[in-house]
């Protein structure tokens, strides 16, 4: 054999199977690397969310298929009461939630930027809410909460002597609405601190030693220093946090069902409660879908007013 | 760093109002005021509720009830009646598995997809592949209180109504936008020198993925996997929507729907299966807590 491998090789390499062949066509692999997760999507993602805007329109029910009503369904919930009370607690819930989960995220993310012993057991546990199953954890609430064991009442009534009753968590309007919105508070709380967490440690050290020695205070230091570098992270961070609360529903429906007397339903519970145990999915739909224009309008507000300024990114962006 | 600046604010703060020892504090109480009593307030607020939970599962009915007594944040005299009740006179152990399996299941089909999607909207560089990937972003964005009414009747036409099936189905749409996110960001580390080296060496785009690029992306895979797990675990209205009879439901869904029953609640029982329940998740998580916290970030940051 006088014949050099060269050869040898690219015959080898001219031979592989039709298969191989077919996976090394560009077009091809990209399609079938795509095709599981577009298709999962476009199946149950975007084929849903047109098929709810449609049955919003339509009175359909379990067990029938319904007929086209138009804006019907629409029309029906701006008379109802217990949509707009919905509509009112939605806003009230995130609203509140995100500022306290937000300000005390923010706090405990500064706490643990210093040097704290055992940091990471630390890290750790402060994450443990947000990784329990909220229902679960929403169950626990739920004991803390009850008229006649309240821990808390407890605390207030026997121990320190501050009350002379129980406090009634959940058993009547507005103290049932704040006992929801503290629970969602310290849910949130665990991720929205260890993600500006992450934040705060890209902020170069050496602007706090500039600013140091420029006489700067402490104040001026996180107005103007953290502040403005941790702004990109903190406006990602608090439109996931206020399209997921305010699309919430496992926190209401573990601990009140919407309930007293319907008062702290949010539009996801309503939703849920018309559309399956109630079985007017056209009217369920038409609840959900009502929440798309606060949804977009809460991530436009979100997005723009806070993530506006290309140069706080910093060269970690690519 | 910023250690140092807290400590230092309070000389550099006197300087100018010439007034150093009135205000200057003592380092260490001021540390200690400003730094470990609200830290500490901290994890004891957010670790409470479990603390409570796990005495509540613990505690016999007769302590359960009576604060004058006993005193309610010690158990004078623990039992595992609540946790035997749990396993012997009621469906929990079908529930974890069930539970078990849809999570597992969701978590390798998510996971498959979103790998194959991560390589090619990162590696194999399309035309177009810029907005598949936004595209993918943006379905994370929508939330499952807007999608179970017609994925329910969706579950139903197909068949799927209370089977485990239509779960591991439905939740891919939470979790493959994550975690392709979370892979991009992995596969952009990796040097495409190395892919180059190895399709000059003749080797074909399979086996790159599966010998070169995947290797070294284990780290963002397990990532991934336990986010998946985690958020599996976790999913409670899909799992309320889509399942009715006893047997298949899930944890979260089973405990509050079959074990509240009637007006006189059973406490003791409801925080054992809420523990229970939560271990397996706080266990698994555990041992990759910094995985956990880098996909956390790091798909924040994205």
């Amino acid at each position: 054999m006088s014949v050099t491998t060269a050869p040898d090789w690219v015959r080898r390499r001219t031979e592989p199977n039709w298969l191989a062949r077919l996976f090394d066509y560009k077009p091809f692999l990209v399609f079938a690397c795509l095709l599981p997760a577009v298709g999962l999507l476009l199946v149950f993602l975007t084929y849903p969310l047109g098929l709810g805007i449609y049955l919003a329109f339509t009175d359909t029910t379990i067990g029938r298929s319904g007929v086209w009503v138009g804006l019907e369904n629409f029309e029906y919930l701006l008379e109802d009461k217990l949509w707009w009370n919905a509509v009112f607690f939605s806003v009230f819930y995130t609203a509140v939630a995100t500022i306290g989960k937000f300000g005390l995220g923010l706090w405990l993310a500064l706490l643990l930027n210093n040097h704290v012993p055992f940091k990471s057991l630390l890290r750790a546990i402060i994450l443990l809410p947000w990784i329990v199953p909220t229902v679960l954890s929403a169950i626990a609430f739920w004991w803390i909460y009850d008229p006649q064991f309240s821990i808390i009442s407890y605390l207030f009534v026997d121990v320190l002597g501050w009350r002379t009753t129980n406090i009634d968590f959940i058993g009547s309007a507005w103290p049932a609405r704040f006992s929801l919105i503290a629970a969602n508070i310290w849910r949130g709380i665990p991720f929205v601190a260890i993600s500006l967490l992450a934040g705060l440690q890209t902020i170069s050290p050496s602007l706090y030693e500039a600013a140091l020695l420029d006489g700067s205070t402490a104040w001026q230091r996180f107005r103007f220093i953290t502040f403005p570098m941790l702004l990109p992270i903190l406006a990602i961070v608090m439109t996931f946090s206020i399209i997921f609360t305010f699309t919430d529903f496992q926190l209401v429906y573990a601990i009140t069902r919407g309930g007293p007397v319907n008062s702290t339903h949010l539009l996801a519970t309503l939703a849920f409660q018309r559309g399956i145990p109630g079985g007017q999915l056209g009217e369920g739909a038409a609840i959900a879908v009502s929440m798309i224009p606060f949804l977009v309008a809460a991530t436009l507000f979100s997005y723009f007013a806070l993530a506006r300024r290309k140069w706080q990114q910093g060269e970690s962006n690519d | 760093m910023t250690d140092a600046a807290a400590t230092a604010a309070p000389i550099q703060g006197n300087a100018a109002t010439a007034q150093p020892e009135a205000m200057s504090w003592d380092s260490k109480t001021r540390r200690l005021v400003m730094l470990y009593v609200p830290l500490a307030c901290f994890v004891l607020i957010l670790l409470f509720p479990f603390y409570w939970m796990g005495i509540t599962a613990f505690k016999p009915n007769a302590e359960l009830y009576d604060y004058k007594t006993y005193n309610p944040f010690w158990i004078g005299s623990p039992t595992l009646d609540h946790i035997k009740h749990l396993l012997f006179n009621t469906a929990y152990p079908r529930w974890l598995v069930t539970t078990m399996t849809v999570s597992i299941c969701a978590t390798i089909l998510s996971l498959f997809a979103s790998t194959l999607a991560a390589y090619a909207i990162q590696r194999l560089r399309f035309r177009g592949s810029q907005y598949v990937g936004l595209a993918i972003y943006l379905a994370y964005l929508v939330p499952p209180s807007i999608l179970f009414i017609p994925l329910a009747t969706m579950v139903f036409q197909l068949g799927l109504f209370d089977t485990p099936m239509a779960l591991i189905l439905t939740y891919p749409t939470f979790l493959i936008p994550f975690c392709t996110w979370l892979l991009i960001g992995y596969f952009k580390s990796i040097p495409y020198e190395l892919e180059e080296c190895a399709l000059i060496d003749g080797a074909t785009r399979i086996q790159i993925l599966m010998k070169i690029t995947l290797p070294l992306a284990v780290p963002g895979l397990i990532s991934a996997g336990i986010f998946s797990f985690t958020l599996s675990w976790n999913e409670f209205i899909y799992a309320l929507a889509f399942i009715q009879s006893s047997e298949s439901k899930t944890v979260p869904v089973a405990i509050l729907t079959e074990l509240v029953s009637g007006d006189v609640y059973q406490w003791g029982a409801l925080m054992a299966g809420s523990l229970l329940g939560s271990l397996p998740v706080a266990i698994f998580y555990s041992f990759f807590v910094d995985y956990y916290v880098s996909s956390l970030t790091g798909a924040v940051k994205e």
